[in-house]
């Protein structure tokens, strides 16, 4: 995210974070001879205010993974995991982590980052997280608390689920993290720090709606993956997230006044063409040649799913200084990744409808099981209730050889092609049904030819 | 004559397709892809241009079937001057760079390479007007298995060695297919003309066919709109907005010629792409391979190579299966290297190969599957569906994962579906007066010399 500051237009909002972020480096930095502890979590059911609440410094696998592959050190870092017996067909994020902390763990401000006193697995629908913690167990020999937190099959959640969560965080997770900081969690502390979680929150959710304007005046993707920056990672719960986010509102107030389209590191889009919602992970190796096939053909992610994975704010949760453990909670078993198929069908169909997309793309990324599991299906389904037209195009996290450029431009073009075609002349006659496949995939066999 | 033109600029060949205003097909024009994307685009426009011709020729001797038998052989021979105008253009490059080599063994090989040149020459006439079916009309292919067979003769006899020689054509067809000349249409036509003079029979044929070139060449061909498209469409020498996506126009050839597809599968050299289309054509889902091309063109032209015979050779001797052997590798090189294992076990070559064909269907059945599936009616396209038991397959597998009543549709020009979509937008461009500039290789008319 500090390299996309670098890479062109900026706005005010955008210094800002880049500012927060070389500080939070710092500080990890220098955290040991300045006797703070570190604990290392994943972005999705990160439990960042009881961290702060308790003075720990968080650290975040897959930003580290994603920021690697941002500055194009991931392929040496995930050649190093798999010389040190990792499969190609690990996920990459893991592998660039491990590569990462083999090649010395230069984090990307280019200082060393602190080896974590604890691992605090927040466990939210990805499998791998539980697989890549054991992994950092083995690299670090430190303690390892887990927060198991049940998936949401249905779309629901219920007050069991809730109270199995919050008897976890009370029973392991907040014992875990005392025994770390050497004190105990004032409750007054983290019901101020949630307090500010809310109010950053209801920020970044009017930043999201304002992609109902036209243009609208975020790509929810591309520019989206910058705006969850400090919220997804070390800043919620903070003042300074608070300030960034009114901030970042203020902005994008001030470009729907001026009927502004997005800012890209190509400058701002000249016309918005095509209003699209995007469904899975970006690839971050080519990241600008990535958003560069959509802007300059003038397409906008008006909404995202990935922007989502660290929290899920704009169908109505808040965290709560009222009901701080149910809060946290909820905010656990809300965050996308969590989702079952259902409810992510539901929350896509309500982003295409809301923000009148024309079309519904898939990235699915080679390295994530959980994102890309469904996926065709959901594109089908989605076709069906929304009768917007879907694409697909195939890449990866953070491995650039799973990155085809002529292949994924190639699709993305035919795509928003074929979204023009059918704008020009209007939706066809329906389709005429379709047989399913007896089998979905016929089998190889060594039978006799008639 | 107003027309438009669509150019399909595929990895291994470069297809176009002409049109008039009405949307009546005048001409398919077809060459090998090259590092010259502007050649190529040339070349395969001036084909459709010629084809064209040809297509005014068969209706100018509509009412006469005594002249129109000769319009065959009247084809055959221009292919054959046309051939020996680029065979005097290889032989002055070879001179030409041999004049300004250094080497020691310099007039050895440039008496060689006339040797061989002046075999070729002495041989074409056979080649073309013998009524023997032609594995290439490209000229490479033919220049090249003549010049290589010639030289492994001399190398034989000890007089000159192989392997400088035959680097003196690959060296000199980079440039002889990347530079580009005017084609004139006419004089070929007469020289044409006067072979066909000289051929038994011919006489009373002969005053009515140069009448019928004479008007033909006359009249004039312009293009008023070009859209161009295919893997190597980014760089085409077009304006932005004459480039239409590869899919878009597959779908759309195919659903011209097949008006009840909804399903397309076009397999061409290095991609597979799986499309539905509407009612009238427009694309409303697509899958394509990612990645790795194993299961495309390419791969059935390696397994042709390691097997020392043509890629058209390859299907109709997989016909003779008795079974289809389990082909396990997924990767084009690793399929080679099975393909000798299971040879050397004493495996028949018609059954791997009934295999490897199988195993390439599974993969565009997976592709389909994909899409959306197989509705009324599956289009095969791409050079692919040029291979009879692709083809086979392909039925096969449709009935048994779709059922009996799928119609599956193969036509002869289904390699041009691609360059066919373009100039179906092409129209849509010119009826809708968003026509882009034309790019030079069509502005600039020296490229065909009518008259």
């Amino acid at each position: 995210m500090t390299e996309h500051a670098d890479a062109g237009a900026r706005d005010q909002s955008q210094l800002t974070q880049k500012r927060m972020l070389a500080e939070h480096f710092d500080a990890l930095a220098h955290a040991k001879e300045r006797g703070r502890k570190i604990v290392y979590t994943f972005v999705p059911g990160n439990v960042t205010e009881l961290l702060g609440a308790l003075d720990l410094l968080p650290v975040l696998p897959e930003i580290n993974a994603l920021q690697s592959g941002m500055r194009g050190r991931s392929v040496g870092y995930i050649a190093e995991a798999e010389k040190a017996g990792h499969s190609k067909d690990v996920c990459t994020y893991v592998k660039c982590d491990v590569g990462m902390l083999r090649s010395g763990n230069i984090g990307p401000t280019g200082q060393r980052l602190p080896e974590p006193d604890l691992l605090l697995l927040s466990y939210t629908g990805c499998f791998t997280f539980m697989k890549w913690f054991e992994i950092l167990k083995q690299e670090y020999d430190c303690p390892v608390v887990m927060l198991h937190v049940p998936y949401q099959t249905e779309g629901t959640i219920t007050p069991e689920m809730r109270a199995y969560v919050v008897s976890q965080l009370e029973r392991n997770v907040i014992p875990a993290l005392e025994k770390v900081a050497g004190r105990k969690l004032d409750m007054d502390e983290l019901a101020r720090r949630l307090d500010l979680s809310a109010r950053a929150e209801e920020d970044l959710v009017r930043v999201w709606e304002s992609a109902r304007h036209r243009p609208s005046p975020i790509d929810g993707y591309f520019g989206g993956v910058y705006y969850v920056g400090p919220i997804f990672s070390s800043f919620r719960g903070t003042e300074e997230a608070v300030r960034y986010y009114r901030e970042l509102r203020a902005e994008v107030d001030e470009r729907v006044r001026q009927k502004k389209g997005p800012m890209t590191p190509d400058g701002e889009v000249p016309e918005e063409k095509y209003r699209l919602v995007v469904e899975g992970p970006p690839n971050w190796t080519s990241f600008h040649d990535f958003w560069r096939m959509f802007s300059k053909e003038g397409a906008t992610v008006v909404s995202s799913t990935y922007t989502r994975v660290g929290g899920l704010y704009d169908t109505g949760f808040r965290h709560d200084a009222r009901r701080p453990l149910e809060s946290l909670a909820d905010y656990c078993l809300g965050c996308y990744t969590n989702l079952g198929l259902p409810a992510r069908l539901d929350l896509l169909e309500r982003y295409v409808k809301t923000y009148e997309a024309d079309g519904f793309l898939v990235n699915s990324v080679k390295s994530c099981n959980s994102f890309s599991v469904g996926q065709l299906l959901m594109l089908r389904k989605l076709e069906e209730r929304t009768g917007v037209p879907g694409g697909f195009i195939e890449s990866d996290l953070v491995d650039p050889r799973y990155f085809g450029k002529a292949n994924i431009e190639n699709r993305v073009q035919s795509f928003l092609q074929m979204l023009e075609t059918r704008r020009r002349l209007g939706p066809g006659a329906p389709l005429p049904e379709r047989k399913e496949a007896r089998r979905s995939l016929p089998v190889l066999d060594e039978r006799g030819l008639p | 004559m107003r027309s438009v033109i669509g150019i399909d600029l595929g990895s291994t060949t470069t297809k176009a397709v002409m049109l008039d205003e009405q949307g009546e097909t005048l001409g398919f024009g077809i060459t090998n892809s090259r590092s010259n994307y502007e050649v190529a685009c040339a070349v395969a426009r001036i084909e459709a241009r010629t084809a064209a011709r040809f297509g005014m020729l068969e209706r100018a001797l509509a009412q006469d079937g005594n002249a129109r038998v000769w319009l065959g052989p009247l084809r055959d021979a221009f292919r054959l001057e046309l051939f020996m105008v680029d065979l005097a253009d290889l032989r002055h490059t070879i001179e030409g760079h041999l004049a300004a080599s250094q080497r020691p063994d310099r007039k050895t090989l440039d008496a060689a390479a006339a040797h061989v040149l002046d075999v070729i020459a002495a041989g074409a006439a056979d080649g073309f007007l013998g009524g023997a079916a032609r594995r290439s009309d490209f000229f490479r292919d033919i220049a090249g298995a003549g010049f290589v067979a010639e030289a492994e003769a001399l190398a034989r006899s000890g007089r000159v060695a192989f392997e400088p020689l035959v680097a003196l054509y690959d060296r000199a067809i980079l440039d002889v297919e990347t530079r580009l000349r005017p084609r004139d249409t006419r004089a070929l036509l007469d020289r044409a003309l006067d072979r066909i003079r000289a051929m038994p029979g011919a006489a009373g044929a002969a005053d009515t066919l140069a009448w019928a070139v004479a008007h033909v060449t006359r009249q004039p061909i312009e293009e008023v709109a070009v859209v161009g498209t295919g893997y190597g469409r980014q760089t085409l020498p077009f304006p932005k907005a004459a480039v239409r996506s590869e899919i878009l126009c597959h779908g759309r050839g195919a659903h011209r010629v097949f008006p009840d597809t909804r399903t397309v599968l076009d397999i061409g050299g290095q991609d597979t792409k799986a499309i539905q289309v509407d009612g009238r054509g427009v694309v409303t889902s697509f899958q394509m391979n990612d990645r790795c091309a194993a299961g495309c063109g390419r791969y059935l032209g390696y397994i042709a190579d390691e097997l020392g015979l043509g890629l058209h050779e390859l299907g109709p001797l997989a016909l003779g299966a008795k079974k289809a052997i389990k082909v396990n590798s997924t990767c084009t090189v690793f399929a080679g290297a099975e393909l000798r294992e299971r040879l050397s076990l004493g495996q028949r070559r018609e059954d791997i190969l009934a295999g490897l064909h199988r195993a390439i269907m599974l993969r565009a059945m997976s592709l389909l599957a994909r899409s959306g599936g197989v509705r009324n009616e599956l289009t095969f396209t791409g050079g692919v569906c040029k291979n009879p038991m692709a083809t086979r397959i392909l039925r096969e597998l449709v009935d048994e994962n779709y059922g009996a009543d799928i119609t599956l549709n193969v036509h002869p020009d289904s390699i041009y579906m691609g360059a066919l979509g373009a100039a179906l937008f092409s129209l849509d461009d010119l009826a809708a007066g968003t026509v882009p500039e034309l790019p030079s290789f069509v502005t600039s008319h020296g490229t065909e010399v009518a008259s």
